[in-house]
């Protein structure tokens, strides 16, 4: 199943929770936040959370900013 | 330094945004600097409690043992002040405050921008009104960035912002206060916090504005495009205080002629 992860084009199981895909990407534990098609997606609910195909998923985290 | 002085300094003289009560009244970014140790370097010297912070993409499969800005600058520590920088629409900042306030465990506190145009960084101030609107009926505090027309300050206000930052001169420019008056007739029209964003170049455009009776100044580039950062970010901490110090001592009259301070009579010659 293809997402689009960030802007690029990604492969992913079709049965990967939100939980397990932040765990691929070395993202777990770190303080970043998920949003799918425009949708805040609470952190609470990444372990039951799956994604359908074409979700437009953006990952985000806080950087230098003024 | 004498005890009134001191409990000016040090207790009495809060500026509290949406309930929370904060002494420094410099507030800064932490963008643009070198690495994230002259980041946390110029963030200790400048004494800030509150700093803004980007929401971006994170790199995905890149840098992946790479501090993180929030574990220098850990949200235990400092509010962070996450901000909507480079949208354009009033729809893109709602939608970054919303990820922002995920990132940062329900925090509602944020620094609403709309920009107008790449060359001017101006905020647009229709999108502004927009963006406001919506995010304190979703529960935000609001603290907003917008042009230093007193209306548009007041309208802010009235649609239940927070605090209203005006800018003394355009993003980055380091041209300092451009238009005091301004600045002076929205802190006069009030009742929230007002706190000059951008424009400051140097420690006494900093004074300046506090002088005017501003609560606070937020700054980014005329701390970390100076020379020494961390240098400038201990100036504007005294600009910062000196101006709040001279605001509250209330300054002399001006007069056009000279007036002597060492008595006439006695004269010897």
């Amino acid at each position: 199943m293809q997402i689009q992860l960030n802007g690029t084009p990604t492969d992913i199981p079709a049965a990967l929770s939100a939980r397990e895909l932040l765990d691929r990407l070395e993202l777990a534990g770190r303080r970043v936040a998920l949003e799918v098609n425009g949708e805040i997606v609470p952190r609470s609910t990444h372990p039951g959370y799956r994604f359908h195909p074409d979700d437009k998923v953006e990952i985000v985290h806080a950087i230098g900013g003024g | 330094m004498n005890t009134a002085a001191q409990s000016i300094n040090q207790s009495a003289d809060v500026f509290t945004v949406a309930g929370h009560g904060f002494h420094a009244r410099l507030l800064i970014g932490t963008g643009k600097y070198k690495d994230l140790d002259e980041t946390r370097r110029a963030v200790e010297a400048s004494g800030a409690e509150i700093v803004t912070v980007a929401v971006r993409r994170t790199n995905i499969g890149q840098n992946k043992n790479e501090p993180n800005l929030l574990e220098v600058l850990p949200p235990s520590k400092y509010t962070i002040l996450p901000n909507t920088a480079g949208c354009y629409t009033a729809e893109d900042a709602v939608r970054t405050c919303r990820l922002a306030r995920e990132l940062l465990d329900g925090r509602t506190l944020v620094k609403l921008e709309v920009l107008g145009d790449q060359k001017t960084l101006y905020p647009n101030v229709t999108e502004t009104l927009q963006a406001a609107a919506t995010l304190v009926k979703d529960g935000f505090e609001v603290m907003v960035y917008t042009t230093d027309d007193p209306l548009i300050a007041k309208r802010l206000e009235e649609l239940g912002c927070a605090a209203v930052m005006p800018l003394g001169a355009p993003l980055g420019s380091g041209l300092g206060i451009r238009n005091p008056y301004n600045i002076l007739t929205i802190v006069e029209n009030a009742r929230v916090p007002i706190l000059v964003d951008a424009g400051v170049g140097t420690a006494s455009d900093a004074t300046i504005a506090m002088e005017l009776g501003c609560d606070g100044v937020l700054m980014n580039s005329a701390i970390a495009h100076a020379k020494n950062p961390v240098l400038m970010a201990s100036a504007m901490k005294k600009a910062i205080e000196s101006g709040r110090e001279a605001f509250l001592a209330g300054r002399m009259p001006k007069k056009r002629f000279a007036s002597a301070s060492s008595p006439i009579e006695g004269l010897f010659f």
